[in-house]
Parts: structure tokens; sequence; C-alpha cells
């Protein structure tokens, strides 16, 4: 055997040996994202049907003024709660939330209405809690119903078709998928699987570096007649192996947990069976090196496991920011944006998760880009290794 | 056959290796007496490439060590400050490893590692957990490690440190037969009785520089004094005019 499999295989034995290694890479990190995941899929989407009821909670002042209103708006879904006594009150009530939305209508309403002049209600709603603008304009869009009913009817009443006060009418046609639909929010899904990649080579690329040189066994090690290259290359190959598993297993753990999330119920289908979870692991597979190699140069530096610890912490995030920047810009994938690691493996997720085919182009931007940095980082780690600096 | 040749090595503006020249023969034991600091672990360090000097030259067995340079390191077996074993391998599979990477496969390696196992008497605890050794048997450990690839010079760096005199006892019986048997053994201490109980060779080194080497006899009748202590102090305080803070 080479020197750099036996240093691999030894790190690799010596980890499955470490409880806290094993918990972390192999159990930890690929539960961790798909519960936590599942969990803000659950809320989202109960949110997102309750929301698509159409019940609307708010509180009436006046409602004797508007008998017919009130009864109309019930029987679309309105449903009253206790409001406060005098309108004076109204503001500091919404204000708190309670309740989230008053509807004040005015002593002359009645009076107004059969003048046949417009007649004002109030709508007091705090806009700067989302739920209640939501609910808020659910209301509004009520009102709006009820006031182009009774015009209707009134020009009905003077002999007019009322759709001569209809010159445009919109018929909003939802193209999206449920796939696609389903997209927004397993958008989410690339972040998880980078970062259990990272995850799963963490404490392996400590301990194997930062690790060694603490518990004393690295000078040892130095003074054999084997190259500090073929260590190095060892301890980056037992990384990777221990990424990649963690990346396995974290994507199998989601086929699992996404069952239990009730994508049907609001008509999506999170498309992810074996064969969808096998072409996400190939092209996250590129991320793998990458995610070794950086994580044995942080490692490498820090003096102590706790200093190579702390140092982890930011390294967890980097892959996370061009994944953001793209989400909060709405990025679509271009040639440039391709070749940017864990930007592209976002890009290549979303596709798979869409069903859509992945442009041979940008497959190989993508891997590219991705083995580009990871040989940089390595031929980095070698340099540094080569260094007698190592031993601090 | 270790070689030191004005080894020099400077860390920023620390001058911890000055001037350190000597030759450890084989078949013989020589120490590498000094005070804490006075660059016993960093003379080592040069011997076997662990770092580069900034002047001077080791050799091994006549070859000069360099970093780059692996192969040397062949007939070199090191027992660092500490022993440095990895915890959660067995005796048995720590040295397994290191034999593995001197390229020893098999059954060869297996029977060689049964028999370091026996001459340092670790028998019982060969495929235990290395996590709960004493210090003395990971010493022992240590020392089974770097024999694995029946090196012809052995460096070990403060071996008795943390051990019990039994362990120390045994320890010099296992350095002694190494020693019978042809190897170059040289070790570091800043002890003086076990230097003086076990060392055929005494090589004295304070602040950087080597101040007196020879026999221990050869060294007290130098020093005119009675104790090997004594000589040791001398040495030190004539070439650095005090020992204040050194001892």
């Amino acid at each position: 055997m080479k020197p750099w499999l036996v240093v691999a295989w030894k790190e690799i034995f010596e980890s499955l040996r470490d409880r806290r290694t094993l918990l972390t890479s192999l159990i930890i990190a690929p539960l961790l994202g798909p519960v936590l995941f599942s969990g803000m899929m659950q809320f989202t989407l109960a949110k997102e049907n309750k929301d698509h009821e159409q019940r609307v909670e708010a509180g009436v002042l006046g409602a004797d003024h508007a008998p017919q209103l009130l009864l109309w708006l019930q029987a679309q879904g309105l449903k009253r709660v206790p409001a406060p006594a005098t309108e004076s009150l109204v503001t500091a009530a919404v204000r708190n939330s309670q309740p989230k939305i008053v509807l004040v209508i005015p002593a002359d309403y009645g009076e107004q209405l059969s003048a046949g002049k417009p007649a004002s209600v109030k709508l007091y709603v705090d806009t700067s809690d989302s739920d209640a603008r939501r609910a808020g304009e659910r209301l509004q869009r009520l009102l709006a119903g009820y006031a182009a009913q009774t015009a209707a009817l009134r020009l009905m009443a003077r002999g007019i078709d009322p759709s001569i006060i209809q010159p445009v009418v919109t018929d909003e046609i939802d193209v999206s998928t449920p796939a696609s639909r389903a997209q927004a929010l397993l958008g989410v899904l690339s972040y998880f699987l980078l970062l259990s990649t990272l995850v799963g080579g963490m404490y392996l690329a400590i301990d194997a570096t930062a690790g060694e040189r603490e518990r004393g066994s690295l000078e040892p090690l130095l003074a054999l007649p084997v190259s500090r290259d073929a260590l190095v290359a060892g301890k980056l190959l037992a990384t990777m192996v221990f990424a990649a598993a963690s990346l396995l297993l974290t994507l199998v753990t989601f086929i699992v947990a996404l069952r239990f999330v009730p994508l049907e119920s609001i008509g999506m289908s999170a498309n992810l069976g074996p064969l969808v979870a096998l072409q996400l692991w190939l092209s996250l597979l590129p991320f793998v090196p990458l995610a070794a190699a950086l994580l044995t140069l942080i490692a490498s530096f820090a003096r102590s496991f706790r200093e190579a610890q702390s140092w982890m912490t930011g390294v967890l995030l980097i892959p996370t920011l061009p994944i953001m920047l793209a989400v909060v810009a709405g990025l679509k994938p271009t040639s440039a944006l391709m070749a940017i690691p864990s930007l592209s493996q976002h890009f290549l997720v979303s596709r798979l998760l869409r069903d859509e085919a992945i442009p041979l182009p940008e497959m190989l931007l993508s891997v590219g880009g991705t083995l580009t940095l990871a040989a940089l980082l390595s031929a980095l780690v070698v340099a540094l290794w080569r260094h007698e600096k190592l031993l601090g | 056959m270790i070689e030191a040749e004005h080894l020099a090595k400077r860390f920023g503006t620390v001058q911890a290796v000055r001037d350190v020249s000597f030759t450890a023969p084989d078949g013989r034991i020589t120490g590498l007496l000094g005070p804490n600091g006075a660059g016993k672990s960093t003379t080592l360090r040069l011997l076997y490439a662990a770092l580069q000097p900034d002047s001077g030259e080791a050799r091994i067995d006549g070859a000069r060590v360099s970093l780059a340079d692996a192969a040397v390191r062949q007939s070199l077996g090191v027992l660092p400050h500490g022993a440095g074993l990895y915890l959660h391998l067995s005796a048995r599979e720590n040295i397994r490893y290191y034999g593995r990477l001197h390229g020893l496969r098999g059954a060869p390696l297996e029977s060689r590692i049964s028999e370091l196992l026996e001459i340092l008497e670790l028998g019982e605890v060969g495929n235990r957990k290395s996590q709960g050794f004493s210090q003395g048997q990971k010493v022992k450990v240590g020392i089974a490690r770097a024999l694995v690839h029946q090196p012809r010079n052995l460096v070990l760096d403060e071996p008795t440190n943390g051990l019990d005199v039994m362990a120390i006892r045994s320890l010099r019986t296992t350095l002694r037969r190494l020693r019978d048997a042809g190897h170059c053994i040289l070790f570091s201490s800043h002890v003086m009785q076990e230097v003086a109980a076990l060392c055929d060779e005494v090589v004295i080194i304070a602040r950087g520089e080597v101040v007196a080497r020879g026999t221990p006899t050869a060294l007290l009748q130098a020093a005119g004094t009675a104790t090997l202590e004594d000589a040791f102090v001398k040495a030190i305080e004539n070439a650095a005019g005090s020992v204040e803070g050194l001892l």
C-alpha cells in the first residue's frame, strides 16, 4: 500500500473509533439538515394553507349600522372577534394586535347608502405585521366585492347593463407547475447539502492536522521516511471520504424526511426519488474535494483542536454567501455564475428539483470551477505542510 | 551513526541553537544533557529533519539530512517528547500504522509487532486502546513504534519524563540491549542521574552550544569534580558565567 493510502485508511479507521467524530459526521450532520428543513416546510405549508382559506378575523365597530353588509361579509368568511368599545381605542388596540383588524362602520353609513352617495367605512390595520396586512387585503377584496355587487344592482335598477362599468377584465392564469412551486421552498436544500458536506469532513480534518499537532503525534510522523506531500494527500483523501459519506447520508435522510411533509396538500410534488437523489449526489460531488481542501487548510493553521473548531464556525458560513446573494438578487444561472463554487451547485440542485435538464456547458463549468478552486486550495495545503513552521 | 556539524538554528530573535557539533557512534548510548531551554529538542529536531538548520549540517550514517529528502530518514527511529500516540488506536495498531508507512505489511509486520511487544513487556496491553495507558506504557509503545522498521539509529527526546522507577529501569534495560545489538542511541535529558546511569558518551549543551563532551569518566577528570552533577554545573558556569535562571 502506498503511504498516502496508509495515511488515509488510518485517519478513516481512527475517526470511526472516535465517537464524537462519528456522531457529528455521520449522524448529526445527516439528520440536522433534513429535520430542520422538514420543520421549516411544515411551518410554511401550514401557513400557506391557512392563508388559502378565505377566513378573515376582524373586530367590527358599529355593526348595527350595516346589518346587510355584515351578513354578506360573514357569508364570505368574515369571523367577528371582540372589538374595542369606542373608536378612540381602536388604534392602540390594533397596534397591540387585539384584534389585528377592526372595521369601523359610521352611523351615517345607511343614510349615505340609501341616498346613493359613497358610504365610507374605515379599516384599521397594522401593515408592518405581514399576517395582519394579508388579512386586511383580503377584507378589502371582500368589501370591494360587496361594493361591486351593490353598484351592479343600482345600474340594473336604472336599466343599464352592469358590464358597462367593467371595461377591462383580468383573468390571471397561474402557469407555475407543482414542482416549480415547491422549488421556492426546496431552494434552501442546496445550502443544507453543502453544509452537511462540510460538517461531515470537519472533525476528521481537524483531528488529522491541528489535533495531530496538539497530541504531539505530528512530530514522529514527520520524522518518518514519508514525504509530507503523501501525508497531506492521505489526510485530504480521508476527509473527502467522510464528507462524501455525510452528503450521501444526508440525501437519503432527506428523501425519508420529506415523506412526512404534506406537500400533496397544496398540490406540490417534491420530486425527490432515489434517482434524483443520486443525480444530486453526483452534481454535488465536485464540492467534496473543495470542502476537504478548505477544511484541511484552515485546520492546518490552527494551533489546537479548540482553535480549529472556532475557525470552522466561519468556514461553515462561506458557502452560504454566494447562495444568499443569488437568492436575494434573484440571479439566474449564467456561464460566469456557473463557475462559482457553491453557487453553481445551488443552481444544479435547483434545476434537478425542477425536473429540468442540465445543459452540458453548465455542468462542465460547475465541475471545472469547483475542481480548480479545490486544486488551488490543496496546493496551498501542500505548501503549508512543506514548511518547517508546521510543527508550530 | 548520527553526526551534527556546526548546527545553528534561529527562531525570530531567539538563537535556539548556536553551534552544535558531536558524533553519536554505533553501539553507544549518547546522552544530550542540558538545562531546560538549552536547545536539546531543537538540536534533535534538526537531526531528524523536522526543522531545517540555518547553517551546518546533520548526517545519518553519513548521508545529509534534509526536510525534502525522506529516504535518509529510513534508518532512523524517533521517539519525540511525550510519545505522541493515537489514543483511539491500540498499542498494536499504533505500531502497525508506522510499520505500514515504512512499507512493511502482512505476516512479517505482525510478527515484528509481536516481537516488539514482547521485548518491551507490553504483551498484555497490546490490543487495548492507548487512551488508558500509563505514561510508562505510552513511552514503551512509542519506542516499539520507533523500532518497528529495525532502524540503525534511535533518537529519544526526554524518554524518562513522567516514568516511575520500575519503568525507568526497564527502559534502561531495553536501551542497553539495543546498544549491545549495535544500534546508535541518542537521547536527551535534563536529569543528571539518568545520563550518569546509562550513557557511554555525554554531550553537554548550554545556550545552544556544546560546552563539554566525552565519556562520564573523562568529564569528571576534566572538571576535577567528584560527581557528574558538579561537572555539569561547572561546565555550564564556565561557558555562560552564571547558571542562574538556567537550572
